[in-house]
């Protein structure tokens, strides 16, 4: 049976759970997209350097089937963040929400099931703006296929003018202890008028079977609000993972994603920042340092609609053994979007003959009075550097990591939950064996 | 300490140092004069292990042990110190931490014990006063932004830190406005004593009024065509490099 009958037939059965009206329909139109489109091969031009089709030839348990959740806080324990006894905790298991797990500390927010959402006077508007918005920048099946199939997602709210008295923690687990697994968390968070709310997030597989994680997180943030997204990607060598994050912006809010992505067999990232009004500020950065027969991808897009507007981008990536790095960065400056200040920076060390790296800068401007950059390195480890440092009396093995790290630091430092950058700095330190 | 016997280095095949002989005894300052191209930095970078040039013939030896057989951190280990012309700019790396880790390497080599953090602080501290560095200065990236004197300054106190038995100091002078030698050169002097040395690598006598020399090589074509005295040094600045080439040809 081919993907897309196979998906057919799991949709159908789908349709006998009853399901809110407006979710029913957009599941719908993106169910429609994806018996269109399938799941992207390399031909497609935004998936050439990405093969994640293979994984679907396999047998593998779809999310759906899997009902009962055997997972226990116990299973849980040796992957928690640090400071997650001081945080909100929202734990998917293959893709469903746990409710068991989840925990709400702080009094600001309200975490609720989408299906909940959907159906809550308050927060039924919300869930109608902003659900699906994801996919007017994908095209490509996969986004279609986490809408199509959407059930126990979850719905994040922050109260206006409210500051999260603590961070939220979001666990994305997929249990491969017994099968492959295919799963497909789903989120909309929305951050009220100038409210404040910072999440980290991170993905953990159990077991020794293969894991595929397809996940999309919406975030509406309003005017005057400040969102700060965490991303620490250190997963197993038998998971895949396509997440995507689009964040939506209204007039003078802030948004700050930082992506890290440490471990993995295979990790596509796509962030989408929307700047839908004036005087937005955007921050994307990352850094990823893949070995072996890792393959990090990083694709993001900041669109600029309205004029005054700011991001800033850094993506630095340190590749060796037979790792593969991808780097695409679309920015957009709209017709509209006059005063746009916009930077893109893309830097790369390769650090063996094996290593590559597929990078990508692009800038579409409409509009002429702006302000945009753009740029990318790949290069090796600097010479001059390294010797200055071992005259110094520090061996080669102790230079290299000391010069990765003084690399990776200003990614890091853009950490600002200060528990979470310590626990990162820690886990980058180790795999630089410093 | 260090005896250079017919040391011979070239770069890509080309061969720069033509047969070097040097002796240095602990407690001299010696200066390697001469005019640009004549093979100084070649020399400093081949004495501190510097992969890229390709040591075809001679032989060095440094506190009794086969110099040449050594790594560049293995030298500084045995206590060889090399002062850049272009100290290297490395973002993200604190001198402070660069320091703690270069300290430490170096006492592991010589099968002490690490440094904990109080005396290394205290160490620190002392070593600051010498080259008149502060404590922001050394939070920073390494070298990032740094004017040239400070990038100076800072090679001097990382001299400071390591205590080594020679100092070769590259063109130290090189973009200095005159406050900023005397600063580095006091620092230099402060650090001197009978048990170590130094060799001062540069193109002009100015520095030598600061860090007044035992014996003046003058190098040129890969070769020390004259030694002598400080007096050497101030007779070539009247004179000019030309008065050697006639007397090499």
């Amino acid at each position: 049976m081919d993907t897309i009958t196979y998906f057919k037939k799991r949709f159908e059965e789908l349709q006998a759970h009853p399901v809110d009206g407006h979710i029913k329909s957009i599941r719908d139109s993106a169910f429609a997209e994806f018996s269109q489109t399938g799941i992207p091969t390399v031909k497609h031009e935004e998936w050439k350097y990405t093969r994640i089709n293979d994984f679907f030839s396999k047998d593998y348990h779809f999310s759906t089937d899997i009902k009962e959740q055997q997972l226990t806080a116990q299973d849980l324990a040796p992957f928690q963040i640090p400071g997650h006894e001081d945080a909100n905790l929202v734990v998917f298991v293959n893709g469903h929400f746990n409710r068991e797990l989840s925990h709400t500390r702080s009094e600001e927010l309200e975490i609720l099931s989408l299906q909940e959402a959907a159906g809550h006077e308050k927060y039924a508007p919300i869930v109608k703006e902003h659900l699906g918005h994801s996919a007017d920048y994908h095209r490509d099946g996969v986004n279609a296929l986490n809408t199509a199939f959407i059930q126990e997602g979850v719905f994040v709210h922050v109260f206006r003018s409210k500051e999260a008295s603590h961070p939220i923690y979001l666990y994305n687990v997929t249990d491969a202890r017994r099968g492959n697994i295919f799963a497909q968390p789903r989120c909309l968070i929305h951050v009220a008028e100038n409210a404040k709310v910072q999440i980290v997030e991170t993905y953990i597989t159990l077991g020794a079977d293969e894991s595929f994680t397809n996940q999309v997180i919406e975030v509406a943030v309003e005017q005057d609000a400040i969102f700060d997204l965490y991303k620490i990607q250190n997963d197993a060598p038998n998971s895949k993972l396509v997440s995507t994050t689009h964040v939506h912006q209204t007039g003078k809010s802030i948004a700050n994603v930082v992506t890290v992505s440490l471990n993995g067999g295979l990790i596509r990232n796509n962030l989408n920042m929307v700047m839908s009004a004036e005087y937005c500020e955007a921050n994307l950065f990352g850094l990823y340092l893949g070995d072996q027969h890792s393959h990090m991808d990083n694709h993001t897009v900041v669109d600029n609609r309205k004029p005054n507007c700011l991001s800033n981008e850094l993506y630095k990536g340190v590749l060796n053994g037979n790792a593969t790095g991808v780097f695409n960065g679309k920015i957009f400056v709209r017709q509209d979007a006059q005063k746009t200040n916009a930077y893109q920076s893309n830097r790369n060390i390769l650090l063996s003959d094996n290593a590559s790296v597929n990078t990508k800068p692009q800038l579409e401007i409409f509009a002429d009075d702006v302000k945009c950059s753009h740029g990318c390195t790949v290069g090796r480890l600097d010479e001059e550097a390294l010797f200055y440092m071992r005259s110094r009396g520090i061996s080669e093995k102790a230079a290299t990591a000391l010069l990765l790290h003084g690399f990776a630091q200003d990614i890091l430092e853009k950490i600002q939950h200060v528990t979470t950058r310590e626990f990162v700095e820690q886990l980058v330190a180790d795999k630089l064996h410093l | 300490m260090l005896t250079i016997k017919d040391l011979r280095a070239g770069i890509e095949g080309k061969e720069i140092l033509k047969g070097i002989n040097l002796q240095i005894n602990p407690g001299e300052v010696h200066a390697i004069m001469g005019p640009n191209g004549s093979g100084k930095s070649t020399l400093a970078s081949v004495l501190a292990g510097k992969e890229d040039y390709e040591v075809t013939g001679g032989s060095v030896e440094f506190m009794g042990k086969n110099l040449l057989e050594l790594s560049p951190e293995e030298r500084a280990g045995e206590g060889l110190f090399l002062s850049f012309q272009y100290p290297v700019e490395i973002p993200g790396l604190s001198t402070t931490n660069f320091m703690k880790t270069a300290v430490n390497e170096i006492r592991k080599y010589r099968g002490q014990e690490e440094l904990d953090a109080v005396s290394f602080l205290k160490m620190m501290k002392e070593k600051m006063a010498l080259v008149e560095i502060d404590q922001a200065m050394l939070s920073r990236s390494l070298n990032e932004g740094f004017s040239g004197g400070e990038k100076k300054r800072n090679e001097i106190f990382q001299m400071a830190m390591l205590e080594p038995k020679l100092a070769i100091l590259d063109e130290t002078d090189s973009g200095l406005d005159i406050d900023a030698i005397r600063i580095v050169a006091n620092g230099v002097n402060k650090l001197r004593n009978s048990e170590n040395a130094v060799l001062c690598v540069t193109h002009y006598q100015r520095l030598l009024n600061y860090i007044v020399p035992d014996y003046v090589h003058v190098l040129y074509n890969g070769r020390i065509v004259k030694s002598g005295t400080k007096e050497l040094a101030l007779e070539l600045e009247e004179k000019g490099y030309d008065f050697i080439k006639t007397m090499a040809v």
